[in-house]
C-alpha cells in the first residue's frame, strides 16, 4: 500500500505552512533522509526529509499552495514493486488527516476572533478603537510582524532604544520576532547576549538606571524567573527607593504562558506574578492591532513594563491600523463584544475562549459582554465594574492558577464595587491546579476551554 | 574554624606585589585623604551611636575599616564615571561628594534623606554624583553595574563604572554572568571586590574555593590585581591602573581590596565568628587612617593642623545628626508618590 507523506509540524505551535517547493518530482526514487521538499511558515523554511523509501508517486500538494494544515496528505510514495495503479486503493486523504487535526479551513478560523474589524461581524461585536480616526485603513499582519514593527518604528524615533536577548540578532529572534532588526539597526542595538537571564536582565536595569530604554527580550518568560530579583527588587523598586530621583524605563518582553506539548517548565502563565508588583505595568494584549499599539507605548513609558506575549498568538493575523504612530494607552481594557447578559473578561490568549463562548452562548440567547483586559497593572476597573453593572454577571478567563489569580483580583474588585449589581456569585474559569502535563489530553485538561467558559456563564445567569 | 591570627590583611597568597611600597601621595594628597577617611569613620561612629540611641532602625551596616578602599578608588576618578555598591554604602556615598545631611536624615528616615526617607541605610541614589545605589541584595549591584558601563559604551563616552562588592557577594552567580558579557563586550567596568574576610559571619577560607579573588575572572580573561585594601595609596596606584585600562577601551579589570571592617555585618552581630585580638591587630597595625595620619606626623605636619581636619569633620557629621533628629518624618502623602512617574 502506497505511503502517505503528512504535512510535518516545524515546531509545537505550527498549525499550517506553505508548501514552498518540491525537490523531487513524481516518478523519482526516494531513499529515507532525501529531502523531497521545503515548506515554510511565518516564522521559518524547513525541509522536509523523506522517512521512507521507493518512487514518488503523486504530489498531492503541488508547490506553491499556502496555508497546508499540519497532517493534511501531501505526496504518496509507492513501495518497491508498487505501482501508479496502487495510488487509487489508498484511503481518502482528507478523512485521514481529519483524524489527527482539522482541517485547514476550520482550524484556522477557530481559535481567531476577528471580531474586531471582521467585515461580516455582526455590529455588536465591534466597537471601533477611540484611538483610530474614522476612514483608517488597515493592514493584515502577523502579531510577530506587528511586534516587530512596533519595535522598528520605536528604534527609528529614539535612538536610546535598543533590544538584547537570547538569539535576537543573528537569529532573528528564537520566535523571529525581532526578523530584520539586526539588519536595519546594527550589532549595537540588537544585542545577543549569552543564555544569561538574571545576567542580562541586570544589565538591561543598570543601563535603564542611566536613561537608555533597553528592550529586554525573554525567549519565553519561564526563564525570566531567573532574573524576577532583578525585575522586581531593582526595576520595579528603584524609583520608590530613591524617592523619585531614579527610575528605570525599560520592557521586559517575551511569549509568557502555555504554548503546546512542551510540558510544565516551559508553560506557565506570569500573568499574576507581575501584575501584583507595584512599580510594574503588565500588558498582556490579545489583537493584532493592541500587539503593536501596546509595545510602542510600553517602550516610551518612563517605568518598567513587563510585556507578556504569548506563543500560539504569534502567528494569528489581525487587522493593524495603517497610521505613522498608533499607539495604544497603557491601562484601558476594551469591550470586544457588546452584550446586556453577562460580563466575561479575560486578556491575551484567554479571549480565544472568550470570544468563541460568546458565540456559542447567542446561539442560545445569552448575549456576553466580552472585555478584553489587554493591561493587567493598572487594572481598569471601571470599564469591568460598569460592564457588571448591566449584566449583574460576570465571568473571568484565564490560563493562570486559580489561587491568588488575575481573576480573583477581578472578582473582589467587582465584590468591592458592584457587589449590589451582582445577581450571582463571580465565576472562574482557569487553568487547573496542576503543572502543565505534556500528555495532549491532559494538556487540554489542564488549559481552561470554551465549554468550561459557556459553562460558567450559564451558571451565573441560572440557566 | 580556625581564625587566621597572625595575618592582618596584605597576606598569603600572592601577595608579591603588596611588599612593594606603593608610589608617595603629595602632602595635598595625604591631607585630601586623611579628611575623606575621616569623615566617613566619624560619620559611621555617629550613625552607630544613633542606632544605639532608636534614631535608626532597620539594618545598619557600618565601613569602619574599609575607608581606604573607597577614598583611594574614588582619587582615580573623573567627573562623570559612575560608582554602584551593595548595602554597606554610607562610605560610598560620602566620597562620591554626596552631603553628610542627606545621607543621615535618610538614615533616620526623614524627608531631607537622599530617598525622602523612604530607601534607608541600603538604598540611596545621586544623579547628581553619579552614585547609583544602594542595593540591598547581594551581588545584584554587580550586573546593574555592568549596565552601567554598557550604557557608557552605547553612548561611546568613555566613562568608567566602578561596581563595588564583597568576598561574599563574590560568589554568587550573577557576578560571572555580569563577567563574562563584561570581557566578551569590552565594557568599561571595574568590580573592586571589597575583601574584609567576612561574609556575614562566614570567613572567606569557610564560603571560597578560590579565595585570591583577583583570579575570579580568570575564566573570563578578565586581568586582575589583588591590593592592600588598608593603605590608600596603594588602592590609588591600583586605580589608576585599572581606571587606564578600562578608559582605554580594553575591557573590564578585577580589584580585590584586602581590607576589613572592624565593627560587626550589622548592627546585631553576635561578633562569635571572630576573636576580639583578630580585630584589634587589624586596628592596631594596619588602620588606614592611622596611617597617613603618621606619614603625615613624619613629613612634620603638626598636630594642630591634624586637629583642624578633625574638628572640621566632626562639626560636619554632629551637623547631618542635628539635622537628621530635627528634620520632619515624610509627609504621610509621600507613601502614595514616587512609585511611578
Amino acid at each position: 500500500m502506497p505511503i502517505q507523506v503528512l504535512m510535518p509540524a516545524l515546531s509545537p505551535t505550527m498549525e499550517k505552512g506553505n508548501l514552498a517547493k518540491w525537490l523531487k518530482k513524481e516518478g523519482e526514487t526516494i531513499k529515507s533522509g532525501d529531502v523531497i521538499a521545503e515548506i515554510e511558515t511565518d516564522k521559518a523554511t524547513m525541509e522536509v526529509e523523506a522517512t521512507d523509501e521507493g518512487t514518488l508517486g503523486k504530489i498531492l500538494i503541488p508547490e506553491g499552495t499556502v496555508d497546508v494544515a499540519v497532517n493534511t496528505p501531501i505526496a504518496m510514495i509507492l513501495a518497491d514493486g508498487e505501482n501508479a495503479a496502487e495510488l487509487a486503493k489508498a484511503p481518502a486523504p482528507a478523512a485521514k488527516a481529519a483524524e489527527s487535526a482539522p482541517p485547514a479551513e476550520a482550524k484556522a478560523e477557530a481559535p481567531q476572533p476577528k471580531a474586531a474589524h471582521h467585515p461580516t461581524a455582526p455590529a455588536s461585536v465591534s466597537e471601533p478603537e477611540p484611538e483610530v480616526p474614522e476612514g483608517t485603513e488597515f493592514i493584515t499582519q502577523t502579531i510577530r510582524e506587528a511586534l516587530r514593527d512596533a519595535m522598528a518604528e520605536e528604534m527609528r524615533r529614539d535612538g536610546d532604544v535598543f533590544i538584547m536577548g537570547e538569539e535576537v540578532a543573528e537569529y532573528q529572534g528564537a520566535y523571529k520576532v525581532t526578523q530584520g532588526l539586526l539588519q536595519e539597526f546594527g550589532a549595537r542595538r540588537v544585542i545577543d547576549t549569552p543564555i544569561t537571564e538574571h545576567g542580562f536582565a541586570g544589565v538591561g536595569v543598570g543601563a535603564a538606571m542611566t536613561g537608555l530604554k533597553p528592550i529586554v527580550e525573554f525567549m519565553t518568560f519561564n526563564f525570566a524567573m531567573q532574573a524576577i530579583d532583578q525585575i522586581i527588587n531593582s526595576a520595579a523598586k528603584t524609583l520608590y527607593m530613591s524617592g523619585g530621583q531614579m527610575g528605570c524605563s525599560i520592557v521586559f518582553r517575551g511569549p509568557n504562558g502555555a504554548a503546546a506539548r512542551v510540558a510544565a517548565q516551559h508553560s506557565q502563565d506570569y500573568s499574576a506574578w507581575y501584575s501584583q508588583i507595584p512599580g510594574l505595568k503588565v500588558i498582556a494584549p490579545f489583537s493584532a492591532a493592541d500587539y503593536k499599539g501596546l509595545l510602542k507605548a510600553a517602550i516610551r513609558d518612563p517605568n518598567p513594563v513587563i510585556f507578556l506575549e504569548n506563543e500560539v498568538l504569534y502567528g494569528h493575523t489581525g487587522e493593524v491600523p495603517k497610521l505613522d504612530d498608533y499607539v495604544v494607552p497603557i491601562g484601558k481594557a476594551r469591550v470586544v463584544r457588546k452584550g446586556k447578559d453577562v460580563t466575561i473578561v479575560s486578556w491575551s490568549m484567554g479571549m480565544t475562549y472568550a470570544l468563541k463562548a460568546a458565540e456559542e452562548l447567542a446561539k442560545e440567547g445569552i448575549e456576553a459582554e466580552v472585555i478584553d483586559l489587554r493591561t493587567l497593572r493598572p487594572m481598569d476597573t471601571e470599564t469591568i465594574i460598569a460592564s457588571v453593572q448591566k449584566t449583574g454577571r460576570a465571568v473571568t478567563v484565564e490560563e493562570g492558577w486559580q489561587q491568588s489569580g488575575v481573576g480573583a483580583e477581578i472578582a473582589a474588585r467587582i465584590m468591592e464595587h458592584a457587589f449590589d449589581y451582582l445577581d450571582a456569585p463571580v465565576a472562574r474559569v482557569s487553568g487547573k491546579d496542576v503543572p502543565m502535563p505534556y500528555a495532549a489530553n491532559l494538556e487540554k485538561l489542564a488549559l481552561p476551554s470554551v465549554a468550561e467558559v459557556v459553562a460558567a456563564a450559564k451558571a451565573v445567569s441560572y440557566r | 574554624m580556625a581564625a587566621p591570627k597572625k595575618s592582618v590583611v596584605a597576606k598569603e597568597a600572592g601577595q608579591e606585589k603588596a611588599n612593594e611600597s606603593p608610589p608617595e601621595f603629595t602632602k595635598a594628597q595625604e591631607l585630601a585623604a586623611l579628611r575623606d577617611m575621616l569623615l566617613i569613620r566619624r560619620f559611621e561612629e555617629k550613625a552607630g551611636q544613633l542606632y544605639g540611641m532608636g534614631a535608626i532602625g532597620g539594618f545598619c551596616h557600618l565601613y569602619i575599616g574599609q575607608e581606604a578602599v573607597v577614598v583611594g578608588m574614588q582619587m582615580a576618578l573623573k567627573q562623570g564615571d559612575q560608582v554602584i555598591t551593595g548595602y554597606r554604602d554610607h562610605g560610598h556615598m560620602l566620597a562620591c561628594g554626596m552631603s553628610a545631611n542627606g545621607v543621615m536624615a535618610e538614615l533616620t528616615g526623614r524627608r531631607g534623606g537622599y530617598s525622602k526617607g523612604k530607601g534607608g541605610s541600603m538604598h540611596m541614589f545621586s544623579m547628581e554624583k553619579n552614585f547609583y545605589g544602594g542595593h540591598g541584595i547581594v551581588g545584584a549591584q554587580v550586573s546593574l553595574g555592568t549596565g552601567l558601563a554598557f550604557a557608557n559604551r552605547y553612548r561611546g563616552n568613555d566613562n568608567v563604572s566602578l561596581a563595588y562588592f564583597g568576598d561574599g557577594a563574590a560568589n554568587q552567580g550573577q557576578v560571572y554572568e555580569s563577567f563574562n558579557m563584561a570581557e566578551l563586550w569590552k565594557l568599561p567596568v571595574i568590580y573592586v571586590i571589597e575583601n574584609n574576610r567576612y561574609a556575614m559571619g562566614t570567613s572567606v577560607s569557610r564560603a571560597s574555593a578560590q579565595s585570591d579573588f583577583s583570579k575570579r575572572g580568570a575564566s573570563f580573561n578578565i586581568p586582575g590585581k589583588q591590593v592592600d585594601g588598608m593603605d590608600v595609596r596603594a588602592v590609588k596606584a591600583a586605580a589608576d591602573e585599572a581606571v587606564a585600562w578600562c578608559r582605554a577601551g580594553n575591557g573590564p579589570f578585577i580589584l580585590e581590596m584586602q581590607t576589613y571592617r572592624y565593627r560587626g555585618h550589622s548592627m546585631s552581630d553576635p561578633a562569635k565568628y571572630r576573636t576580639r585580638e583578630e580585630v584589634e591587630k587589624v586596628r592596631h597595625d594596619s588602620d588606614p587612617i592611622e596611617q597617613v595620619r603618621s606619614r603625615l606626623l613624619a613629613a612634620k605636619v603638626t598636630e594642630e593642623e591634624l586637629k583642624k581636619i578633625d574638628a572640621e569633620v566632626r562639626e560636619i557629621v554632629n551637623a547631618s545628626a542635628d539635622f537628621a533628629q530635627r528634620d520632619p518624618e515624610p509627609d504621610v502623602s509621600e507613601l502614595w508618590t514616587d512609585i511611578y512617574r
